[in-house]
């Protein structure tokens, strides 16, 4: 193997230097703050197992833990699968013209900030709402669709699908379309083409954006809050809830560095399945 | 001359620019050596210009607030921030004994302010003198009752407790997202005269309403998702408010209001101190002055971000005769039956920390209560 030259190391430092100064100290830190104590709402320097214990003993925690995982798991999930078909047509069935266009357009939500786009959701969530509205036009409704599961995923969605249908749509574009026409010629139907050969061939990209729409939901705070009305609470809100009661950071960085711990141990394992060879 | 400032050369451009730059410093040196900067911490809308702006011209002061919300969040900001960063605190009146104990304010001399113009339930008001020392002066207060849209219940429906578990609230009842007023108007709704000082029985009395109460509970709200979902009606109940957020919204044309149900309400406080270490006594003396005279209590009242009621008698003679409709609204009419006469009656409780349960159990079961 070829020793990395001189130059090519010098052109990492940033990256390195901006790793260990924003993630690998700070995490460094969490960890030692979650082994810290609060005497009248000051931190004090510690070596205490009494956060950790009282975090992961507490039934609250883990119907939270649970709940946020299935949250994100399902947000990932939908989102792609929703994303997947308008890839797909943006990637093979549109003009290259057509498809800058539609790369331009998945780009503005990104103009506005995320927590704005939540709350003009609410306008259309709410049971006084446009939705609710136009379902009374046809003698629907009203729905409940906000400050519960359902408004949360709505708000994880918007947060994601953008960002999904463009990763889905770049990873489309690399596909081999000799496989694609090998396997028409060889009489593979429309569909099984699809899940035998564009699926396979795009894994990575795929499985790289469904990860993307896990972290963001897993991590978010913005929809659980203002869309799911923090009912029942997330994570991201039991961290919030344990830093006003009492300025408990010590327990807040518990809660933050299972959460981390997961994220790491997801990411992992999905970019092995992602570049994992079949059969091997 | 003119032409050359109209169409100047670069090397022209580039000796007025650095001139320019070099003079900056000067400028800058003077204004400030001429306006005091007054840090305050307070909760949102005291620092804003509707308050603190006529204030600020006549003594040529600026202030820099840095806002809260929750007194634990407050705490934790003075605790985290060195002596002296802050040299008026507004806090609310169950923290005030916390702030002293820490030792994070400052002995006040009661002459200094005009506790003579003030109702005589707020003179000696509890917590704010230790041993007949003045720490903290009482600025505003108002009462938390049961807050309801008014196109879908009435006054009188909305005049108890047992509102919270009507049909036609489920899913409909909101909490503003802080367990010491949602389990305070539990606490009186389950007839505890002292919401707060309950032994264990009556605590866990509260906890068995509370957590019967949840299939009810649409969502816990922060201060703006309080506002928005009544705003919209998507929330039509509400606990643990009172008018400091309906009046706002009321003003607005809102369909909502709040109403002192018939087991009690609950009254917060909010009362200026000095910060331990401050530079700036004098001008932070001077302001707790004049927002406690007769004219800076009349338009505390009217606060833009959320109105309250005022303990200075003179300030309610200002308000009646300026705006009288302010008055009216929050109940503070002169020579009627006001909200004096519901204080004096015994009908409100002061909010405070739990008195026999440390405040620990409290946020556990308000967590608990959240996530079933």
């Amino acid at each position: 193997m070829k020793r990395p030259s001189l130059f090519s190391l010098v052109l990492a430092l940033p990256l390195l230097v901006w790793q260990l100064a924003f993630f690998l100290f700070p995490l460094l830190f969490l960890i030692a703050i979650s082994f810290w104590t609060v005497k009248m709402f000051q931190m004090q320097p510690d070596l205490n197992f009494g956060n950790w214990q009282r975090i992961l003993t507490r039934g609250v925690f883990w119907d939270a833990y649970l709940r946020t995982m299935i949250l994100a798991t399902s947000a990932a999930v939908l989102t792609s699968a929703i994303a997947f078909p308008a890839s797909y047509a943006i990637s093979f069935k549109l003009s290259d013209t057509a498809k800058r266009w539609m790369v331009f357009i998945l780009i503005i939500p990104f103009f506005t900030s995320y927590l704005v786009r939540v709350y003009s959701l609410q306008v259309f969530l709410t049971d006084a709402g446009i939705i609710n509205a136009a379902l009374g036009y046809i003698g629907l409704g009203p729905l409940p669709l906000l400050n519960n599961t359902f408004g949360t995923l709505v708000g994880m969605m918007t947060l994601c699908l953008p960002l999904v249908i463009l990763l889905q749509t770049f990873s489309l574009n690399f596909v081999n379309r000799d496989l694609i026409e090998a396997a028409h010629n060889l009489r593979c139907g429309r569909l099984r083409t699809v899940f035998a050969v564009v699926v396979p061939s795009a894994k990575v990209g795929l499985v790289v954006a469904a990860l993307f729409a896990f972290i963001l939901s897993f991590g978010d705070f913005v929809s659980p809050l203002y869309l799911g009305g923090g009912n029942p609470p997330t994570l991201s809100i039991m961290i919030t809830d344990i830093t006003k009661s009492g300025q408990q950071w010590p327990r807040a960085a518990v809660v933050a560095i299972m959460m981390i711990g997961t994220l790491m141990t997801v990411a992992f394992a999905a970019i092995t399945y992602a570049y994992k060879e079949r059969g091997k | 001359m003119t032409n050359s400032l109209i169409r100047p050369t670069r090397r022209k451009l580039l000796t007025m620019t650095a001139g320019a730059a070099l003079a900056t410093p000067f400028l800058s040196i003077r204004a400030s050596a001429q306006t005091v900067n007054l840090s305050m911490l307070a909760w949102y809308g005291h620092a804003e210009p509707d308050i603190v702006g006529e204030f600020e011209e006549a003594n040529n002061v600026k202030f820099t607030p840095k806002y809260y919300t929750g007194g634990d969040n407050m705490l934790g900001l003075i605790a985290q921030s060195p002596p002296g960063t802050y040299d008026v605190i507004l806090s609310d009146g169950e923290y005030v004994q916390q702030l002293n104990a820490a030792g994070y304010i400052q002995e006040l001399d009661p002459a200094d302010y005009p506790f003579d113009d003030f109702y005589p339930e707020f003179q000696k008001f509890p917590g704010h003198w230790v041993d007949d020392k003045l720490y903290s002066v009482i600025t505003r207060f108002g009462f938390l009752g049961v807050a309801y849209n008014t196109e879908a219940f009435t006054e009188e429906e909305a005049s108890t407790y047992a509102v919270y578990s009507d049909d036609r609230a489920t899913g409909k009842l909101g909490h503003f997202d802080w367990h010491l007023p949602n389990l305070g108007q539990i606490s009186l709704w389950n007839g505890n005269p002292s919401p707060y000082d309950i032994d264990a029985d009556a605590w866990q009395g509260v906890q068995d309403k509370a957590m019967g109460l949840r299939p009810q509970v649409g969502g816990f709200f922060d201060y703006g998702g309080t506002f928005s979902s009544l705003e919209s009606g998507q929330m039509t109940l509400f606990s643990g408010i009172g008018d400091w957020i309906t009046g706002v919204l009321e003003k607005n044309g809102a369909k909502v209001r709040s109403v002192i149900p018939e087991e009690g309400g609950l009254q917060f406080t909010e009362s200026f101190s000095i910060g331990k270490g401050t530079q700036n006594y004098d001008m932070a003396k001077k302001w707790i002055q004049y927002i406690t005279s007769a004219e800076g209590q009349a338009k505390s009242a009217n606060m833009a971000a959320y109105p309250a009621l005022i303990p200075s008698e003179a300030g309610w003679k200002v308000l009646n005769d300026t705006n009288l409709a302010e008055a009216k609204r929050q109940n503070m009419v002169l020579g009627e039956r006001n909200v004096m006469d519901m204080i004096r009656e015994g009908l409100i409780q002061y909010r405070q920390l739990p008195v026999q349960q440390d405040l620990g159990d409290w946020n556990d079961f308000w967590s608990d209560y959240k996530a079933s």
